[in-house]
């Protein structure tokens, strides 16, 4: 049953794609916002010479966050590059509590030195610095590992812009008929690269634990199938492809096993199928819906939607299999929970009679914080530092992927120029 | 639709050999394309091809009982109430006619594809069109064809008939498609 093909419908992933850019906005940010400035960097050469703008994407990046304000390159005082080119009380007049400068030196044929330091203004000191070498094609992620490493020293929590997000794209072509993607992209929504197109639908994108293979549903075969494909060479392979519904890969923390939901037995059960041996258990057993399934982030369970007590709630399960729990009491509707990185948390699609809204259940406490107020929002997944969720949202003109930091008190959208984008899963941390 | 329009095909090419094999690999009957270019097949109408069944149900000349506009198997697409699997008391007759007709015509199969509004996460939506398409199947089997007749499958909210996001485009989305 295991068929090892290369992926026919593959575009060409290192193909040069600059369509379909997302274009973030924050609708909501925060009051006490920590001001920054982020002060072009020096560079010898023609500013159009370089293919990002780094100071640029950094205070994007930052203020992407909603933890920072970050200063108009016009409005600052001065565009220091060293240290001791500081005025530090120029931007203490301003209120200005940290600034970033640094410099790029081309050190060869495509080649350069990234030297960057975070500066606080009031102690006068250098908070952090780092000289980064990079290649073009690397400049634009490590002016997000920059961000992410202001973002550490200064809030204290590991920072996630240099990651990515996998997601599925629906467009309708001039005949009537669609076209389905799944796309990956920066954090920002930079640099997307389509991985598999179809006419057939496409669903569930879900990341390996090492960021390299994305699982996710396809009805090429008139039939939903699971197949896993590796991001970089675009090979694949089908895992499941039994009568009924083959759906909802979730990858275990260590990478060897896919959860999954089969109704070869005639209804939707949650499976475990071990990716080396295809050793398949069965987790659950119940006539009514179990599906949805995912992994705690130490292995040792899953949560899963189920209707059995009659309307959708979150179960929990061992992932031995076993009784299952109800963690979800509060609204009508519960489904496709995620855990938070930590664990600590839960979020998933919540209605308490006032539509399909993103919220978080406190595994400690049980407090259900609803953190959004469309009526259609759908699929909710956490950045890997756990502070960010980004999710579906569906209004008038069709779905775009939006995003609310975990706490509810920053909200973004990323709208996509023409179609509908959906189903966005934040990958993993990359390698350090 | 281009599955649809094979599977079409490809019935058509059944269709035309049912008599004499019970051979049904969809794959030599997508290369056996050129046998059904004959018929009038309408491409992409959700009413089949205009190929003759022959099997002398109805009277008049030319035409199958699949292709009659006054027979309850021109109805093809059963609709559904909100989060409900149940048939409507409308569709009864409906699937007892196509029942029916798997019974005089146990060499051909069909697809259910159980399909749910867009409301709700998409995984569960996908299991809710299966639990359609297993009702609509139990239904039908009350009246006799064989079970292996009958395909019951979901897209889940994944092939939206109407793309709006209020109540009638969601009543038209919940609903289970007959495909011969």
């Amino acid at each position: 049953m295991i068929k090892r093909i290369i992926s026919f419908l593959l575009l060409a992933n290192l193909s040069v794609n600059t369509y379909a850019v997302l274009d973030i906005t924050i609708t909501q940010g925060i009051e006490e916002a920590l001001p920054i400035a982020i002060v072009p960097f020096q560079w010898q050469g023609q500013p159009n010479d370089l293919p990002v703008t780094m100071h640029l994407t950094i205070a994007n990046d930052l203020a992407r966050s909603g933890r920072f304000r970050t200063m108009d390159a016009g409005d600052m005082p001065q565009t220091p590059s060293q240290f001791n080119q500081i005025n530090f009380a120029d931007w203490r007049l301003l209120g200005m509590e940290n600034i970033v400068i640094g410099n790029i030196r081309q050190t060869g044929t495509g080649q350069y030195d990234i030297e960057f330091r975070l500066i606080n203004v009031y102690s006068g000191e250098q908070v952090s610095g780092f000289r980064i070498p990079a290649s073009r094609d690397q400049l634009r992620r490590t002016a997000h590992r920059i961000s992410d490493i202001v973002f550490e020293k200064l809030t204290g929590v590991r920072g996630a812009f240099d990651t990515r997000i996998a997601y599925i794209t629906v467009k309708p072509t001039p005949d009537g008929d669609k076209v389905h993607t799944l796309q990956v992209a920066d954090a920002d929504g930079f640099n997307p690269q389509i991985l598999l197109e179809s006419n057939e639908p496409l669903m569930s994108p879900a990341w390996s634990p090492d960021g390299k293979m994305i699982a996710y549903v396809s009805f090429e075969s008139r039939n939903s199938a699971i197949y896993i494909q590796d991001i970089l060479t675009g090979a694949r392979q089908m895992v499941a492809s039994n009568p009924g519904i083959n759906s909802a890969p979730s990858w275990s923390p260590d990478g060897t096993r896919l959860a999954l939901t089969l109704s070869k037995e005639g209804d939707p059960e949650v499976f475990i199928l071990n990716l080396a041996t295809r050793n398949l258990i069965r987790i659950t057993n119940n006539r009514a819906i179990d599906t949805e399934p995912t992994w705690s982030p130490d292995g040792s369970s899953l949560l899963f939607t189920s209707d059995r007590g009659g309307s959708p709630q979150i179960y929990q399960v061992s992932s031995s299999g076993g009784t299952a729990r109800r963690m979800t009491f509060e609204g009508n509707y519960n489904s496709r929970a995620r855990y938070s990185p930590d664990g600590s948390s839960i979020t998933m699609v919540h209605n308490n009679g006032g539509g399909f809204r993103i919220a978080t259940l406190d595994l400690a406490n049980r407090f259900v914080h609803v953190l959004t107020t469309a009526r259609l929002d759908e699929s909710p997944s956490f950045s890997p530092n756990g502070s960010m969720i980004i999710y579906a949202t569906t209004r008038g003109r069709g779905t775009e992927l939006a995003a609310v930091s975990s706490d509810g008190r920053v909200h973004q959208r990323l709208g996509l120029q023409d179609g509908d984008v959906r189903e966005p899963e934040w990958g993993p941390f990359p390698p350090q | 639709m281009i599955t649809r329009l094979i599977f079409i095909t490809s019935l058509t090419v059944i269709l035309t050999a049912c008599s004499s094999t019970s051979e049904r690999g969809d794959s030599a009957a997508v290369e056996d394309r050129g046998n059904a270019s004959g018929s009038s097949s309408t491409s992409g109408s959700e009413s089949g091809s205009a190929t003759t069944f022959g099997t002398g149900t109805d009277a008049r000349s030319g035409m199958s009982a699949l292709d009659d506009p006054t027979s309850p198997l021109s109805v093809r697409i059963l609709y559904f109430d909100y989060d409900s699997s149940e048939v409507l008391p409308a569709y009864r007759e409906v699937l007892e006619a196509h029942a029916n007709y798997l019974v005089q015509n146990p060499n051909i199969t069909i697809s259910l594809e159980g399909h749910a509004d867009e409301r709700g996460s998409r995984e569960y939506n996908l299991a809710l069109g299966e639990r359609r398409s297993q009702s609509a199947k139990r239904h039908m089997m009350l009246f006799g064809p064989a079970s292996s007749q009958i395909r019951a499958t979901s897209y889940g909210e994944e092939r939206p008939i109407a793309d709006g996001h209020n109540d009638e485009a969601w009543s038209q989305n919940r609903r289970v498609e007959i495909i011969y």
